[in-house]
C-alpha cells in the first residue's frame, strides 16, 4: 500500500474523516446497503455515506427483525420461553437455552447433576465449532469465494446437527436444557458417535486452514482492514472472539468459571492487531482449544441422572427477586435478567445480546476503509439478527 | 471484590448529599444494587469507573423496567372516646392511594481490568407521564449507546447527553412505547384458527354477531 | 387429430420429438426455478442448507440463487415477517418480473407463527403478496423446502398457456404490482391488502 503524504486529501485507512464539499470532490453519495443485500448477514440494513468509495459515516439501521421476544417473555411462564430462546441466535441454540437456564438457576437457586453439566459443556463445544466454522464460510463468502468455503463449513455443520437431531429431536431449535439439568439423556451409542466426530475435526480443520489461512488473497483483504483498538473494545462493551483479538483476555469460562469448566485446561488465544484477520485467525484457534475440551469432556462424562431429582418443572414459580445469568456463547457474552415477581411468568425478561452490543462500534471500524471492505468488517463481527433485534 | 455495601459506604463518603440507597435482592444469587439519584448519577458513574479499586470499565447490560401506578391501601385506625362514659371504641379507616409508578434503568457494570463484578445500579425517573428523563451514561461507557436507545424506543425513557437519541427497533413514525405494561397492540386478529384465552377474547369482537333466534330465550331459560 | 401415448413412443424409438407448446414451456419453466437470494430468520439457514452439498437444490435447478430480484423468478420468503420488513418484502415482490412465484416457507411467513402476538410481526406474508406454496414447520427441513419446490414445479407443470386458468403473466388486467403498505403511527397502513386476503368466515353451528 502506497503510504498517503500526511496533508493528503485522501484518507489513510483507519482514521476519522471529515467531509469536505468542493467542486472539486462534489458531493457524498448516500448509499442505503441493505435490508435485503446478500451480504448483510440477514436483514441489516447499513447507511453508508460515501466519498467516491471510501466511507465517510456509516449509520446501521435494524429492526426488521424486531419480533418482541422480550414482551413474549413477560406474557410466558419461564419454561414456556425455553424454546423462544433458541430463535435468538438461531445458529447457536444449544448456548443460548444455557443462558436462559442458568440465569433461571441462579435466580431459583437450583442445583444441576455433574452429567447434565458435562453434556452442557460438551453441547455448548459443539455449538462453538459450529458457529466459527460457519463464520469463517460466510466472511470467505463476503470476500468473494463464492459459496466453496461455505460448502466444506456446511459439510461440517451437517454432521454437528445430525448429533443434534438425534439427542433432541430437532436439527436447529433444540430446546434441550432445561432448569436443573437437560431433557434428555443420550444414549452410550450417541456419545461414541460424537467422539468420533470429534477426533475427525482436526483433520477437517487442517484441510480448511490448508484452503483458508495461508491464502493471499485472505491476507491482503483482511489483515490491516477494521482494527479495533483494546481501550475502545473494553468501553464499547465488546465481547468474544472480537474483543480477545484486539488483545483483551476476558473469556466468561475463565473469569466467571461457570459450569465445570474449571476443570478443563484450555488456552485462550489473543490477537495483536485487532484486524479482521486477527478475529478470523482467533476463531480457528479456538476451535482448535474446543476440540481438546470435548475430548477430555467425552472421556470423562460421568453416569448419573440428567436432571436434579427436586427440580420443579410444573407449576415453578420461583421467589421474588432479580438474577443476572451469563455465558461465553460463541458471538460473545449472552445474558439473561430475570425479574421475578412471585408469579409464574417473569415481571420483566430481558436478553443481552452479544451481536446488538457489538455493533455499537461499526462506523468506527469502517471509516476511511472502502465499501467492500466495509461488507468484510460487517462479516467477522459475526452477527446473527435473530439476537440484534430479538 | 467489594459488597453493596461496602461501595454504597464509599459512595457516601466520596459524595455526600447524593441521594443513594442499596436495594436487596431476595434471589438466592444475592446480587444487590444501589439506586443512584438522577442529578449525580454521572459523576459516580465516572468515580466507579475510573476509582482503582472498582475499575468498572465494562458496562454488560442496560435494561429498562416499568413500574406502573400501583393502588396501596393503607389501613388507620382512630381511638374515640366514648361519650357515654363506656370503653372507646376504635375506628378502622382505610384510605387508598396511588403510588406513582417510574421506568427504572438498571445497569450491570464489571470490571474486566480486575476481573470482577456484577456491580448493579439503578437510576428511577420520576413519573412515568412527563417526567421521564434520566441522564445518559454513553459518555462514560460507549456501550450504553444502543442500549439506551432501545429504552428509549421500547419504554419511553428520554437520555440527556446520548449522542444521538432515536429511535433503533421500531421504525421511526411509529408512537407509543410497546414495552410498558399498559401499552395495546394493534388489533390484528380477525383469522386465529385455534384461539385460546386472551387471544380468544381478543377474536371474539371479530367474530359475527350471534343471529337473534325466535326460540333464544326460550333456549337460554331452560335448566 | 388425437395421437395416442403409444403412437408418441414409437415416434420417439425413431428419434422424433413429439409435444404440445404448453408442456414444453411449462418443462422449461419448471425446471429451471431461480430463487431470490432472500432469507429473513433462522428458516434462511435452512435455505442455505438446502442449497449446499448434502441437500443440494441445484438438481431441481434452482443452482443460482440471484441477488437482485429483477433476474429472479422466485421468492421463499423464509423467517419471521414484520412490520418494519413488510414494505420490503412487497418492493421487491414488485421488482421481480411475471413469471413470478412466492413460497411462504416457516410458521412465521405462512401466519405469524410463534411470534404471533406482536406489535411488529405481520400474521403472514399472504396478506400484501399472492403465495403458491405453503411449507410448514419451524424451520422446515430442507427436505419440506425441496418438496415444496417439487410442489411448484408440479403446479407450474399443469398451468394452461390459455383459457382461463393461464397463468397471471398471461392474463391480461391482472396486476403484478401490489401497493407498498406505509408506516403509520401504529400499524401499517393498510394492515391487509384487502383485494388479496380476507379472513375466512367463521360459522357458527346450527343448534337444536
Amino acid at each position: 500500500m502506497i503510504p498517503a503524504p500526511a496533508d493528503s486529501l485522501f484518507p489513510t485507512p483507519g482514521t476519522r474523516v471529515r467531509p469536505v464539499h468542493d467542486e472539486f470532490h462534489g458531493d457524498l453519495l448516500e448509499v442505503s446497503m441493505g435490508p435485503h443485500h446478500p451480504s448483510t448477514h440477514g436483514v441489516f440494513r447499513m447507511m453508508v455515506t460515501l466519498d467516491g468509495e471510501t466511507v465517510v459515516r456509516l449509520k446501521p439501521v435494524f429492526g426488521y427483525l424486531h419480533r418482541n421476544h422480550e414482551k413474549l417473555g413477560e406474557g410466558t411462564t419461564y419454561l414456556g420461553s425455553m424454546p423462544y430462546t433458541d430463535r435468538l441466535d438461531y445458529l447457536c441454540s444449544m448456548t443460548n437455552n444455557w443462558a436462559y437456564a442458568l440465569a433461571v438457576e441462579k435466580l431459583a437457586g437450583q442445583a444441576v447433576p455433574e452429567r447434565a453439566e458435562y453434556l452442557r459443556v460438551i453441547l455448548a463445544e459443539l455449538t462453538r465449532l459450529l458457529n466459527h466454522t460457519c463464520l469463517a464460510g460466510f466472511l470467505l463468502q463476503d470476500c468473494g469465494a463464492s459459496g466453496t468455503p461455505l460448502m466444506y463449513a456446511f459439510r461440517e455443520r451437517e454432521k454437528i446437527l445430525d448429533l443434534f437431531e438425534s439427542l433432541s429431536g430437532s436439527r436447529m431449535m433444540c430446546n434441550y436444557q432445561r432448569f436443573g439439568g437437560c431433557r434428555v439423556d443420550p444414549p452410550p451409542v450417541w456419545l461414541e458417535a460424537a467422539g468420533r466426530l470429534v477426533d475427525g475435526y482436526n483433520a477437517f480443520l487442517d484441510e480448511y486452514e490448508a484452503l483458508l489461512t495461508g491464502n493471499e488473497i485472505l491476507m491482503a483483504r483482511t489483515q490491516g482492514v477494521g482494527r479495533l483498538s483494546a481501550d475502545l473494545a473494553v468501553s464499547a462493551g465488546i465481547t468474544g472472539p472480537m474483543l480477545r483479538a484486539a488483545g483483551v483476555a476476558y473469556d466468561l469460562r475463565k473469569v466467571d468459571a461457570y459450569g465445570i469448566y474449571p476443570r478443563f485446561d484450555f488456552r485462550v488465544p489473543l490477537g495483536d492487531h485487532g484486524d479482521t484477520y486477527d478475529r478470523y485467525m482467533i476463531r480457528v484457534l479456538e476451535m482448535r482449544e474446543s476440540i481438546q475440551i470435548l475430548q477430555k469432556a467425552l472421556r470423562e462424562i460421568p453416569a448419573g441422572p440428567v436432571m436434579d431429582p427436586k427440580a420443579k418443572l410444573r407449576g415453578f414459580r420461583p421467589k421474588p427477586g432479580e438474577a443476572y445469568g451469563r455465558i461465553e456463547g460463541p458471538k460473545g457474552e449472552i445474558g439473561f435478567y430475570l425479574i421475578s415477581d412471585g408469579g409464574p411468568n417473569p415481571y420483566r425478561y430481558r436478553v443481552r445480546a452479544p451481536s446488538f452490543v457489538n455493533l455499537t462500534i461499526l462506523e468506527d471500524l469502517c471509516l476511511g476503509h472502502t465499501v467492500a471492505d466495509a461488507v468484510i468488517i460487517l462479516g467477522s463481527i459475526d452477527i446473527v439478527l435473530g439476537e440484534v433485534d430479538r | 471484590m467489594e459488597t453493596a455495601e461496602q461501595i454504597y459506604d464509599r459512595l457516601r463518603a466520596r459524595f455526600p448529599g447524593a441521594a443513594i440507597a442499596v436495594v436487596p435482592n431476595p434471589a438466592p444469587a444475592a446480587q444487590h444494587s444501589l439506586a443512584l439519584e438522577p442529578a449525580r448519577a454521572r459523576e459516580i458513574a465516572l468515580w466507579l469507573r475510573d476509582d482503582p479499586e472498582l475499575k468498572l470499565d465494562y458496562c454488560s447490560n442496560v435494561t429498562g423496567v416499568d413500574w406502573p401506578d400501583r393502588e396501596v391501601v393503607e389501613t388507620t385506625s382512630a381511638t374515640v372516646p366514648d361519650p357515654a362514659g363506656g370503653p372507646a371504641r376504635t375506628i378502622e379507616q382505610k384510605t387508598k392511594r396511588i403510588q406513582p409508578g417510574c421506568l427504572e434503568v438498571v445497569y450491570h457494570l464489571y470490571s474486566m481490568a480486575l476481573r470482577c463484578g456484577p456491580v448493579i445500579v439503578r437510576l428511577r425517573t420520576a413519573n412515568r407521564t412527563d417526567r421521564v428523563t434520566l441522564p445518559s451514561l454513553t459518555p462514560v461507557w460507549r456501550s450504553c449507546e444502543f442500549q439506551e436507545r432501545e429504552i428509549y424506543d421500547l419504554f419511553g425513557v428520554v437520555f440527556e447527553g446520548h449522542p444521538d437519541l432515536r429511535r433503533i427497533l421500531m421504525w421511526d413514525e411509529f408512537k407509543g412505547h410497546p414495552m410498558r405494561k399498559d401499552y395495546t397492540e394493534p388489533d390484528d386478529y380477525e383469522w386465529e384458527p385455534t384461539p385460546h384465552d386472551k387471544v380468544l377474547a381478543k377474536a371474539k369482537k371479530h367474530y359475527p354477531p350471534e343471529p337473534a333466534a325466535p326460540g333464544g330465550a326460550a333456549e337460554a331459560a331452560k335448566p | 387429430m388425437e395421437i395416442t401415448q403409444e403412437q408418441r413412443d414409437e415416434l420417439r424409438r425413431q428419434g422424433i420429438l413429439l409435444t404440445k407448446l404448453e408442456d414444453l414451456y411449462n418443462w422449461g419453466r419448471s425446471n429451471s426455478i431461480w430463487p431470490l437470494q432472500f432469507g429473513l430468520a433462522c428458516c434462511a439457514i435452512e435455505m442455505i442448507a438446502a442449497s449446499m452439498a448434502r441437500f443440494d437444490i441445484a438438481r431441481f435447478g434452482s443452482e443460482v440463487f440471484r441477488p437482485s430480484p429483477r433476474q429472479a423468478d422466485l421468492i421463499i420468503v423464509s423467517g419471521t415477517v414484520t412490520k418494519k420488513m413488510a414494505p420490503q418484502v412487497v418492493r421487491l415482490w414488485n421488482q421481480m418480473p411475471e413469471p413470478k412465484y412466492c413460497i411462504a416457507m416457516g410458521a412465521c411467513a405462512i401466519s405469524g407463527g410463534p411470534f404471533k402476538q406482536g406489535y411488529n410481526v405481520l400474521k403472514g406474508i399472504d396478506r400484501y403478496i399472492p403465495v403458491d406454496v405453503y411449507i410448514p414447520g419451524c424451520p422446515p427441513r430442507p427436505e419440506a423446502l425441496l418438496h415444496g419446490l417439487m410442489q411448484l414445479q408440479e403446479k407450474i407443470r399443469g398451468q394452461k398457456l390459455t383459457g382461463p386458468d393461464a397463468p397471471a403473466h398471461l392474463q391480461a388486467g391482472r396486476p403484478c404490482e401490489y401497493p407498498v403498505p406505509e408506516f403509520g403511527g401504529e400499524d401499517l397502513e393498510p394492515p391487509k391488502n384487502p383485494g388479496l386476503w380476507q379472513p375466512p368466515a367463521v360459522t357458527r353451528p346450527q343448534k337444536g
